[in-house]
C-alpha cells in the first residue's frame, strides 16, 4: 500500500516536472518569436504608444494610491526603528534608498502585475475563445506580432516610468509623514534625501523595472495565448497570468539585487 | 481548387478527421453537412492552415500546404477570406478598422484607398455608412455582415463560412444566404460552406458532402442529395432521430 503510493507519488511528481518544463519551453519559444518580430512590429507603432497609455498612463491611479502610503509607512516604521538608536535626520535618507531601490520597482511590479498582467490575460484570452487570434491568423497577421510585441515593449518601456512616478510620490508620502506626525523638519527630511541619493541606486531600480515589466508583458501574454476553453478558460488564465508575474518578480528581485550590487554595482 | 486527401487529426482521444477526401473544384460552393461535432470546422480550419493534420494533405491550386513555413501559409492565407462562427470580429475595433485591417497591414495603402474599399464592402452587404461603430452594439446579423465585408476586403479566391446562419433568425438567414451566393456571383469566388442548416445549405450549394464519424461518407449535387438513398444523408436530411446516426 505504501509501495503504491509513493509511486503515484513519484509519477505526479514527475508528470509536474514534466508540465513545468514543458511551460518553460513555450514561454521561451513565444519569446523567442517576439524577439525575431520586434523590427516588424515596430512598423505599427501606433499599437505599442496605445499600449504604452494602457499599461502606463492607465496604471497612475493606483500606483499614486499605493506608492504614497507605502512611504507614508516607510517613514512610520523608521521612525519606530530609530527610536533611540539612529538620530531622525536620516529619515530622509532611509526612504529613499529604501524606495529607489526595492519598494518602488517590486511595489510597482506587484500592483502593475496584477491590472496589467490579469487585464492581458483576459483580453487575448476572450480573444483566443471567440476565434479572434484564429481570425488574424486567418488574416495572414502574425498575432505575435500584432498582438504580443506591442503589449511586451510597452510594459518594458513603461514600467520604470511609471517606478519612477512611485519613487517621486512614496518619497513625497514619507516626507508629509516625517513632517506631521514624527516631528522632522522639512530642512532635515530634504537633506537627508540629497545626501543619500545615488545615481546607481535609481538605475538599479529602473534595470528592475524594466525586468518586472518583461515578466509581466510575457506572463499575461502567454497565459492569454494558451487560454482554453470560455469563461472559466479566461478565469484561470488571468489568475495564471497575476500569479506567474508576482510570484516571478519577486524571485527575479532576489536574482537581481545580487547580480546588481555584488557584481554591476558592487564598490 | 481545392483537394483534399487523407486527412486525419486527432483532438485527444477523439478522431475527429479519419481519412478526409474531398476536391472543391474552381467556382463553385460545395457545402459540406454534418451534425454538430462532426468535425466540419475542424475541417475548414485545416484549409486555411489554422490547425495541422496528423496525416494527409491539402493542395491549394496544386501547392500542398500541410508543412508550409508561417511566411508560405500567410502567402496561401492571403488568397483566402473565412467567415468565423461567431463573426470572431475585433471588439477593440470600429467596424470600418475590422474590415480596413488586412488592407492596413499587408497592402499599405493610402488611407483614402482603405476608407473607399472599406465602405464598398460593407455596402456590398448592406451596412453602408457603419464604419464608426463597434462590434459590442451590433446584432448577430450585422455581425455576420461585418464579418463577410471583412473576409472579402482583400479580393479573395476562396471563401471558407463557418455555420453562416446559425444562431439567425430566418429572414437574417436568408439574407447571409444570398450574400453568399452575391458574392459568389460578384467575385467568382470558390467557396466551402459548413453548416448543419439544411434550408440554408440548399440555397447556397452547387455540391454537398456530408462528414460524420471522421470520414465523407456522401458527396453530391442537390438533386442527388435530395434524392439519395444513402440513409446517413436521409437521415440527416429528413433531421429524424431514428436511423443509422446513433444520437
Amino acid at each position: 500500500m505504501e509501495d503504491l503510493i509513493a509511486i503515484r507519488g513519484v509519477r505526479y511528481a514527475r508528470r509536474r516536472l514534466l508540465d513545468w518544463v514543458g511551460e518553460v519551453g513555450r514561454v521561451a519559444m513565444l519569446l523567442g518569436d517576439a524577439f525575431r518580430l520586434t523590427l516588424p512590429a515596430l512598423r505599427s507603432f501606433g499599437l505599442i504608444v496605445q499600449q504604452m497609455g494602457v499599461i502606463g498612463v492607465g496604471s497612475l491611479w493606483l500606483v499614486t494610491v499605493v506608492s504614497l502610503f507605502t512611504g507614508a509607512v516607510a517613514a512610520v516604521q523608521a521612525a519606530y526603528q530609530f527610536s533611540s538608536v539612529v538620530p531622525l535626520k536620516y529619515l530622509g535618507a532611509v526612504i529613499i534608498r529604501s524606495v529607489i531601490i526595492e519598494l518602488g520597482p517590486v511595489l510597482t511590479a506587484l500592483v502593475v502585475g496584477g491590472r496589467v498582467g490579469a487585464s492581458i490575460a483576459a483580453e487575448l484570452g476572450t480573444m483566443k475563445v471567440t476565434e479572434q487570434i484564429d481570425a488574424l491568423r486567418a488574416m495572414a497577421i502574425n498575432p505575435v506580432r500584432y498582438l504580443v510585441v506591442p503589449r511586451l515593449l510597452a510594459s518594458i518601456v513603461m514600467l520604470p516610468v511609471v517606478t519612477v512616478f512611485a519613487n517621486a510620490i512614496a518619497i513625497f508620502g514619507g516626507f508629509v509623514v516625517g513632517v506631521t506626525a514624527v516631528g522632522v523638519s522639512p530642512h532635515t527630511y530634504v537633506v537627508g534625501l540629497k545626501q543619500f541619493f545615488f545615481m546607481k541606486d535609481l538605475y538599479s531600480g529602473l534595470l528592475k523595472a524594466m525586468f518586472f515589466g518583461g515578466i509581466i508583458g510575457t506572463m499575461g501574454c502567454y497565459y492569454g495565448f494558451a487560454t482554453e476553453g470560455g469563461a472559466e478558460g479566461v478565469g484561470q488564465a488571468t489568475t495564471r497570468a497575476v500569479v506567474g508575474s508576482c510570484v516571478l518578480v519577486l524571485i527575479s528581485d532576489y536574482v537581481l539585487a545580487n547580480v546588481l550590487f555584488r557584481f554591476i554595482f558592487a564598490e | 481548387m481545392i483537394r483534399i486527401r487523407g486527412l486525419k487529426k486527432r483532438l485527444g482521444t477523439n478522431q475527429v478527421l479519419d481519412g478526409v477526401d474531398l476536391d472543391i473544384r474552381t467556382g463553385e460552393t460545395v457545402v459540406v453537412i454534418g451534425r454538430s461535432g462532426s468535425g466540419k470546422s475542424v475541417l475548414l480550419k485545416h484549409v486555411v492552415g489554422l490547425m495541422t493534420p496528423d496525416a494527409g494533405s491539402i493542395e491549394v491550386d496544386g501547392e500542398n500546404i500541410v508543412g508550409l513555413k508561417e511566411s508560405d501559409l500567410n502567402r496561401v492565407r492571403k488568397r483566402f477570406g473565412m467567415l468565423f462562427q461567431g463573426s470572431a470580429l475585433f471588439d477593440s475595433l470600429t467596424v470600418g478598422e475590422n474590415v480596413g485591417l488586412a488592407l492596413r497591414e499587408h497592402d499599405r495603402r493610402a488611407d483614402a484607398e482603405v476608407r473607399a474599399r472599406v465602405a464598398e464592402r460593407l455596402e456590398w452587404v448592406g451596412l453602408q455608412g457603419s464604419e464608426a461603430m463597434k462590434p459590442a452594439s451590433l446584432s448577430g446579423g450585422m455581425r455576420k455582415r461585418v464579418g463577410l465585408a471583412r473576409a472579402i476586403a482583400m479580393d479573395p479566391q476562396f471563401i471558407l463560412y463557418d455555420e453562416p446562419t446559425t444562431g439567425l433568425d430566418p429572414i437574417m438567414a436568408d439574407v447571409i444566404d444570398q450574400l453568399i451566393r452575391e458574392m459568389q456571383r460578384r467575385m467568382g469566388v470558390t467557396s466551402i460552406v459548413v453548416t448543419h442548416d439544411l434550408a440554408s445549405a440548399f440555397k447556397v450549394g452547387d455540391r454537398f458532402a456530408m462528414l460524420h464519424d471522421g470520414k465523407m461518407v456522401f458527396e453530391g449535387t442537390t438533386e442527388e442529395t435530395r434524392n439519395t438513398a444513402n440513409p446517413l444523408v436521409r437521415q440527416f436530411v429528413e433531421g429524424s432521430s431514428a436511423g443509422p446516426i446513433r444520437v
